[in-house]
């Protein structure tokens, strides 16, 4: 209703493109500097795309426009259909639809795990105290640690914090999941139980765009894969093609770096 | 291998003392000492009748100090945790405005500060409530009470408390500020991810982390506070130190009275900092 008719040349607001999340002409620049240069996907309903690129590519900038934690320089996103304006209303609307994981799990450390996850649930979504904790329950039984509810995130190996992250994002009900790295900053041995849940909620229809660098994970469960570089998408292709004969030249030099 | 270490070195120390001298030399002397001290004082308050006399004089001075530095506290707590808000505001005109509050009140020398706020500031404000008084209308209720407000209806209590707090509340703005900015970024975006809005983000993510990271230096304010309340006793404010005054000047037993006003503020700026430790030893036990 208040939104500005900034895309006149466009189609009409009352016809929202087609698509969970669609990015067009997407550029953020921090101090005159593009991050991301003009980028443009969509990602259907149920769909999982992988982002991967080398650092400094732009790819988890562009993960992170998609909730606004950066606002866009220019371009457009729809999210489920609503167009994302610098409207704060609006913003924190879209939020709440949008799970986020981090790199750094970024739980919160005085609360504890039943705490982390109940937090927003009442205050974002109203939920009752009763609710709310049922609701937690369940999403820490679905990433496999129900007996952790009462522990604090410090007590927590790497690991279980981060399937805690992502349980805390999934009792929001969100249509879409986002995760920026969430296995970087593990040791090796505890990749797998995190990746493992990820694959899990990919199985079961989750929408969720990755930026990882877990070539294994984009094999099995990615619809798509998107290789960034300096800002802009170099190819979209899909797990197998993309593996198997990539197209562009730098796209075959990462993969050779990255493949050993 | 490290147990090889260790040991060669816990022989270099036991050859330098021995296990239970040393255990004493790690002993709080200090604090011995000044409690002796303060028994002495103790126990010439109660059998030495002049000191007892002394004591009797100034006592009901206690209270105010303590009355004067609570509601000081209070006002300069609330003071600094909404200006430390403002200081990591984006929005300019709060941050300047703040700022500027900040930069001009630990500018200036607190004693300056509470004669300007007494002297200046407040009947500045008297003028300004009466002047509001009278456009509402000296004849009807409330414009009649506003109007006939005198500068002497606000007691010097009063004027150096909202002083005190003032000063005050630019230091405890800085600790609050700080211990905001301590908090990891992750912390305010994993809240927004989430739904919440900034004010919500604040109040139940960022200030329970930062507060509780802050209280330690909150608590040594509070000493801080207790001790410049002496301040007061130059706007004549009838504390510990402006009735020892009073008393020594009109005795001229000024070693005993001074000596007993030492001993107060030492004992309860002693109780207060042990307090604090305490409260410091058991947070950083809780964390992480």
């Amino acid at each position: 209703m208040n939104m500005q008719s900034d895309n006149s040349s466009s189609a009409p607001e009352a016809a929202p493109p087609t698509g969970m999340i669609v990015i067009r002409n997407l550029v953020k620049k921090f101090h005159g500097i593009q991050a991301v240069a003009g980028v443009s996907f969509t990602v259907g309903a149920g769909r999982v795309v992988v982002i991967i690129g080398p650092s400094g590519s732009g790819k988890s900038t562009v993960l992170r426009c998609i909730n606004h934690l950066e606002t866009p320089t220019s371009g457009e996103i729809w999210v489920d259909g609503i167009k994302l304006t610098h409207n704060s209303k609006d913003i924190n609307a879209v939020r709440a639809e949008v799970g986020m994981v981090f790199q750094q799990f970024n739980l919160f450390p005085h609360l504890t795990v039943l705490g982390n996850i109940i937090l927003a649930q009442k205050i974002v979504r109203k939920r009752g105290e009763q609710e709310a904790r049922r609701v937690a329950h369940e999403q820490l039984e679905r990433v496999g640690i129900p007996e952790k509810a009462g522990a604090y995130p410090g007590q927590l190996s790497g690991g279980q914090q981060q399937r805690v992250a992502i349980a805390r994002a999934l009792a929001m009900n969100p249509k879409i999941m986002l995760f920026d790295e969430p296995t970087s900053a593990l040791d090796p041995e505890m990749i797998k139980e995190v990746l493992d849940v990820m694959l899990k909620l990919a199985k079961e229809g989750m929408t969720m765009v990755v930026v990882s660098h877990e070539m294994g994970f984009a094999r099995n469960a990615a619809d798509a894969i998107i290789f960034m570089d300096r800002g802009l998408i170099v190819e979209r292709e899909s797990p197998a093609n993309f593996f198997q004969n990539p197209h562009e030249e730098r796209t075959r030099q990462f993969l050779s770096q990255i493949l050993h | 291998m490290t147990a090889e270490r260790s040991t060669s070195l816990d022989t270099s120390r036991q050859s330098r003392i021995a296990p239970g001298l040393e255990r004493m030399a790690d002993w709080p002397w200090w604090l011995i000492v000044a409690i002796l001290i303060g028994l002495v004082v103790l126990f010439q308050i109660v059998t030495n009748q002049r000191m007892s006399v002394i004591f009797g004089a100034i006592a009901a001075g206690i209270g105010v100090t303590i009355r004067v530095t609570l509601s000081a506290y209070s006002i300069a707590v609330i003071i600094g945790l909404f200006v430390g808000l403002a200081r990591v505001s984006s929005n300019k005109v709060i941050l300047n405005i703040a700022s500027f509050y900040v930069e001009v009140v630990r500018g200036v020398p607190i004693l300056v500060l509470l004669m300007y706020i007494a002297f200046v500031i407040v009947p500045l404000l008297v003028t300004g409530i009466n002047g509001f008084g009278h456009r509402l209308g000296a004849e009807t209720g409330l414009g009649a009470v506003l109007a006939k407000v005198s500068t002497r209806n606000i007691s010097n209590e009063l004027r150096v408390i909202i002083g005190l707090g003032i000063a005050y509340g630019a230091f405890e703005s800085e600790i609050f500020r700080a211990g905001i900015q301590s908090i990891e970024k992750g912390q305010m975006e994993a809240a927004r991810a989430l739904g919440m809005g900034y004010v919500q983000a604040m109040r139940y993510v960022i200030l329970p982390q930062a507060i509780r990271s802050v209280l330690p230096a909150l608590g040594n304010d509070f000493i801080a506070m207790l001790k410049d309340s002496s301040l007061v006793s130059i706007l004549g404010v009838e504390d510990i130190t402006q009735l020892t005054k009073l008393y020594a000047a009109s005795t001229f037993l000024f070693f005993q009275s001074y000596s007993l006003l030492a001993f107060i503020y030492l004992t309860m700026t002693l109780l207060l900092s042990r307090g604090v430790r305490t409260l410091e030893s058991r947070l950083s036990a809780h964390r992480r």
